[in-house]
């Protein structure tokens, strides 16, 4: 049974903004197919009773107190920036749909 | 057709911790920009972001009065989306396991009252602000609000006008502001609100395709926004359209909404758990803590105004409506002051003074104790209530005593009948026509020799007193 289409695919690649030749989304197609068969084989478990695990940790609470600590330097912060006019990072025009 | 609006709002409000929710760069506004920034916000490789506890704790106090249930266990979640204001290209956000949910919050619209259900509160970090007015045709990023804790309200489709709309955003923000987790300033973007629109046949129960406006940028902007976004979907239904589901823009100078763009197919956010964030557990006892810091919240003081110091409903909410005056107006109470009396010099004659100048109440020269001492000179007859409205203008510009003002000035009230009497006999020598007139039955001209009489006394005789001995003159002299 076919769990992935070319469709699956080319719509992950795409969330991804990646571009994939056709060699590669056909790989992926059998690829991401057999993940999803491992999923078959998992659910083939009887999981009455277990809670779901939500976070692979076992930990909880780890904080820290609300306390400022320094920043970097303005400079070094904009090192690594592909473009910059000394106080943003500047980037290609972005049409502001404000997206949060 | 008649139809019936159905709206839910989203509200994002900055919590005001000192540090970011997991680094500790400051969260100071008005730093210049990419100062506040560190690898953690800046989404450098490797990094490990750490929560702040306060952030948490501020997040349960407004799920708390927002009567929610607060999670027991809750974890963050990463949402997943390519944008230039977020470089690691997922937002810290909560999914399916937020921090507060099913709540309520009582609002008062039309005259009536009504409960909006709260659907979720939960914690996230904000994004970094995007510039378009960088030349070179480039957008500039500043990563300073990038890690800013956020906190994202969520109400159920409760909400049935713009006028309803407009009346939670004012609660809502009352309440952050009384329990002092944010500044609530949307001019700065500490409080962004958005509204989820549509309208349905009145008396039917299915939801129509709704339109979501955001960028507003003030709660009256809002109210227009919804107003004409409902008139516009009701009108296409009516020529045989359809609503698209989008995002829309707000032109406040043209009073228009307008396409941002269409929402094709909903996001697809990925949400998974973030493995870089362990489960926030908030157990009985925290909550219980928690729930014994809040301050006393604006309905229970509302009421407590209403039934302890006799005010008018409409007094105790204009009292009530800033903690601030709140806190102020008690303050003055407390020495002793007449209630109704403290609080008509302090939302009126006050108020006017602090509009006129553009002033805060707490950076008022008027203090506390000293309206309280100028409200004493007139419950003891000291002043007039007239002469007080200038001490109170004295104290406003100068920061004076009221007393020192009143003997500067030499402004205490003539209660001596001997002395009012004597200046009742000039104005009605000085005054032939007029008196004649009043004595003819013209009661109205009374009104003028009175003014006549506290003008000759520089408007310090007791006023009571001047009616009373001017009339008993003018009988005498007839």
């Amino acid at each position: 049974m076919a769990k992935i289409t070319k469709a699956d695919v080319e719509y992950v690649a795409g969330l991804a903004q990646l571009t994939l030749d056709e060699a590669t989304k056909e790989k992926l197609v059998g690829e991401m197919g057999d993940i999803l068969a491992y999923m078959d084989k998992l659910n083939e478990l009887n999981t009455d009773g277990i809670e779901p695990t939500m976070h692979v940790l076992e930990m909880s609470n780890v904080f820290r107190e609300d306390e400022v600590q320094p920043s970097l330097d303005r400079e070094a912060a904009l090192a690594n920036a592909p473009k910059t006019d000394g106080e943003y990072f500047l980037v290609p025009k972005i049409l502001d749909t404000g997206d949060e | 057709m008649k139809y019936e609006p159905v709206i839910g709002m989203e509200v994002h409000v900055e919590l005001s911790t000192k540090s970011k929710v997991f680094c500790g760069c400051s969260t100071n506004f008005h730093a210049p920009a990419n100062s506040n920034v560190c690898p953690v916000c800046l989404g450098m490789p490797g990094v490990l972001p750490v929560i702040n506890k306060r952030a948490v704790e501020m997040s349960v106090m407004v799920g708390l009065a927002l009567n929610c249930t607060i999670s027991r266990w809750s974890k963050m979640d990463r949402k997943n989306y390519f944008y230039p204001d977020l470089a690691k290209n997922y937002q810290i956000s909560q999914y399916d396991l937020p921090l507060c949910h099913d709540g309520f919050i009582d609002i008062k619209a039309n005259g009536t009252s009504k409960r909006i259900g709260i659907t979720r509160a939960h914690l996230e970090e904000d994004t970094a602000r995007n510039t378009h007015t960088i030349g070179g045709g480039d957008s500039g990023v500043d990563f300073n609000r990038c890690g800013v804790t956020l906190l994202e309200i969520v109400t159920e489709p409760d909400i049935r006008g713009a006028e309803e709309a407009f009346a939670y955003l004012t609660e809502l923000k009352q309440l952050l502001r009384y329990l002092d987790v944010s500044d609530c300033n949307m001019e700065e973007g500490s409080l962004r609100a958005e509204a989820n629109i549509s309208i349905r046949p009145t008396g039917t129960e299915s939801f129509g395709t709704k339109t979501e406006v955001k960028n507003v940028a003030s709660f009256s902007g809002i109210q227009k926004a919804i107003e004409f976004e409902i008139a516009r979907q009701a009108k296409l239904i009516d020529e045989g359209g359809k609503v698209v589901q989008e995002t829309r823009g707000w032109d406040a100078d043209r009073g228009i909404t307008f396409s941002q763009r269409a929402k094709e197919s909903a996001h697809d956010y990925r949400y998974f758990p973030d493995p870089d964030l362990v489960p926030i557990v908030v157990d009985e006892a925290w909550e219980g803590r928690i729930r014994e810091s809040l301050p006393e919240l604006p309905q229970a003081r509302r009421a407590r105004f209403e039934s302890g110091y006799g005010l008018s409903a409409y007094d105790a909410g204009v009292l009530t409506a800033e903690k601030e005056m709140a806190d102020y107006y008690e303050a003055v109470v407390k020495q002793g002051c007449a209630p109704k009396q403290a609080a008509n010099w302090l939302s009126v004659e006050l108020q006017a003074l602090l509009t006129e100048h553009k002033q805060e109440l707490t950076a008022s020269k008027v203090t506390a104790d000293r309206l309280a001492a100028m409200l004493k000179l007139i419950e003891d007859g000291t002043i007039s209530g007239k002469i007080a409205k200038e001490v109170l203008l004295d104290m406003f510009e100068s920061g004076k005593e009221p007393k020192a003002i009143v003997e500067e000035k030499n402004l205490v009230q003539i209660s001596d009948t001997s002395a009012i009497e004597s200046a009742a006999r000039e104005v009605i020598a000085a005054n032939p026509g007029p008196v004649a007139e009043f004595r003819s039955g013209k009661e109205k001209t009374f009104g003028f020799l009175v003014g006549q009489l506290m003008k000759a006394t520089k408007g310090k005789a007791n006023p009571q007193m001047a009616n009373e001995v001017l009339r008993k003159v003018l009988k005498e002299t007839e």
